[in-house]
């Protein structure tokens, strides 16, 4: 049997254009060839990951503890209420669901829970959020949610290759950015996109997202990280609706990926996970660094 | 084959393939794949080239190890990957009580390695009585995934990513007929490719690393490679999750 091999956006959508095939069954298809395992291996492995999601989601909604910082924990049950409380709301259902769900996993991450890394445990929410909120939504079923995992993985390999998925690196645009671009494909070919759209829905995805930085308060994953989880998967929303609406991005993945990966490297480190810049450095950061014992920042200015 | 490749310094001649499984996981306890998942690793990695639980290990924290580690836990996890538990493992919140429980003494310090270390970066020093001492630096590099860049002084270059290659970490006597002996023992085992090679080499001693393709070797097997004249000791790494 042929197996698939990709590096970059523009192979993928050439492989995905040229057999006629889902980017999700390139991605399958590119996974046996690489691990040497049969298509019933590789979705069983992927199938796991999908229980861990939906136990780290519904484990978050139950949390109702605070984290020992004090700054995350609790929220992802109220947002839930809210979405299905009677107040008007100005953004679909499906979107408010999606939001209690990242922030759900972010507080589970932060509470040392168990979490699937997808692409990385701080912006492990937006994924789950994406395709779990979707398949209630439009009534999928997880074979479905399955090829939107697959659609996001071939994503993230592509950053991974070409940029980087490190916030230490290349700061948050690699950690949300990358997940909100994932999402934003795995969605786009489970609500029937094409591989040219689900490219166009990461390609807008992540150019919303270059330049963010990377500077939780006190070096832990909770401010702004829980949060932006429920940020990144409405920023995913909005470029699947974008490309679904015919509307294509006018710089191609492989340029998005290049762009990020060049952001990354003109950042300082300070705003590079390193926890010494921006939301950190501010006088709510300081307080909290001080709480829980840390030295305070020298200013490296 | 050809012996010649064994001279190359650290060189990396197989290139291994991402897994989706390296972007889609792993499965593992929060909060931040590189300052837990991928600490985790790095210390179940130190483990196993050591190939003993050590008494006593420090840990040298580097770049954004040395800043931000309490708050991820950066500390359990090395704890935990140094007690070979996964990186799923619920117990890596407990690691420092349980290390303490086995008697294993720990310290971490800050230090920093300079600029051509990746942030997050840990050196490792492991010791037991009646054992060398022996060193590991390893960074974490994204979403879980580490390598180990150094072994005892030696330039190495590791990928702890799921695939289908085993490595196998062998110190010997810098001579091409240590080696040569040892690559011959493999291929008379069983069917195995050699998927990459790389030696480093500090005065008249050697670290080779190599990439297999093939089965896992035994125990005994190893044990049988460590046998040869001139080879100080041989790790099989496999897959670490």
């Amino acid at each position: 049997m042929k197996r698939f091999v990709f590096h970059t956006g523009a192979e993928l959508l050439r492989l995905a254009e040229k057999y006629k095939m889902p980017i999700s069954e390139i991605a399958l298809n590119y996974e046996q060839g690489v691990s040497e395992k049969t298509e019933k291996e590789v979705i069983a492995k992927m199938k796991r990951n999908l229980d861990v999601m939906r136990e780290a989601v519904k484990s978050g909604l139950r949390l109702n503890k605070k984290s020992f910082s004090g700054m995350s924990g609790g929220n992802a049950g109220k947002m839930l209420k809210y979405a299905g409380s009677k107040s008007k709301k100005i953004t679909s259902k499906a979107l408010l669901k999606a939001m209690a769900y990242a922030i759900a996993c972010g507080e589970t991450n932060a509470q040392m829970g168990r979490i699937v890394a997808f692409p990385t445990a701080g912006a492990s929410g937006v994924i789950p959020a994406a395709v779990l909120s979707v398949s209630e939504e439009l009534k999928l079923s997880d074979e479905k949610i399955m090829k939107g995992l697959f659609t996001a993985s071939a994503i993230g390999l592509i950053i991974a290759e070409n940029a980087t998925l490190a916030g230490a690196y290349g700061g948050c645009q690699a950690e949300i950015g990358s997940a909100s671009a994932m999402a934003a494909a795995a969605i786009t070919e489970m609500r029937g996109g094409t591989p040219k759209q689900c490219l166009d829905a990461a390609s807008l995805s992540l150019k919303n997202m270059l330049g963010l930085t990377c500077d939780p308060i006190a070096g832990l994953v909770e401010v702004p990280c829980v949060k932006r989880n429920a940020m990144g998967v409405t920023n995913a929303f909005s470029g699947s609706e974008i490309a679904l609406a015919g509307i294509e991005s006018f710089v191609t993945f492989d340029d998005v990926v290049e762009a990020m990966k060049t952001t990354g490297e003109m950042m300082p480190s300070a705003l590079r996970e390193t926890a010494l810049g921006g939301l950190a450095l501010t006088p709510t950061g300081c307080r909290i660094r001080a709480k829980i014992g840390l030295p305070p920042i020298k200013s490296a200015h | 084959m050809d012996f010649e490749l064994c001279h190359f310094s650290a060189k990396i001649l197989a290139q291994m393939a991402y897994s989706l499984f390296d972007i889609a996981g792993p499965v593992m306890i929060g909060p931040s794949s590189s300052h837990t998942a991928g600490a985790v690793k790095i210390g179940q990695f130190a483990r196993a080239v050591f190939d003993k639980t050590p008494s006593k290990v420090t840990f040298y924290m580097h770049g954004s190890f040395a800043t931000v580690s309490a708050g991820h836990a950066t500390d359990k996890a090395l704890m935990a990957g140094i007690m070979k538990f996964k990186t799923s493992d619920p117990q890596i919140k407990n690691a420092l009580n349980i290390a303490k429980k086995l008697g294993i003494a720990y310290k971490f310090a800050k230090t920093d390695l300079g600029p051509e270390f990746h942030p997050n970066t840990v050196k490792i020093v492991l010791e037991a009585p009646g054992k060398k001492s022996m060193e590991v630096i390893g960074s974490s590099i994204g979403g879980g995934s580490a390598r180990i860049v150094k072994i005892n002084d030696f330039d190495v270059d590791i990928k702890a990513i799921a695939g289908k290659y085993k490595y196998l970490v062998i110190s010997h006597s810098n001579d091409s007929a240590v080696l040569t002996e040892v690559l011959q023992k493999i291929t008379k085992f069983d069917k195995y490719y050699i998927a990459g090679i790389q030696s480093a080499h500090i005065d008249n001693h050697s670290l080779t690393i190599l990439n297999l393709e093939g089965r896992d070797l035994s125990l005994k097997q190893v044990l049988e490679l460590a046998k040869v004249k001139g080879v100080e000791f041989v790790r099989s790494l496999t897959k670490l999750d």
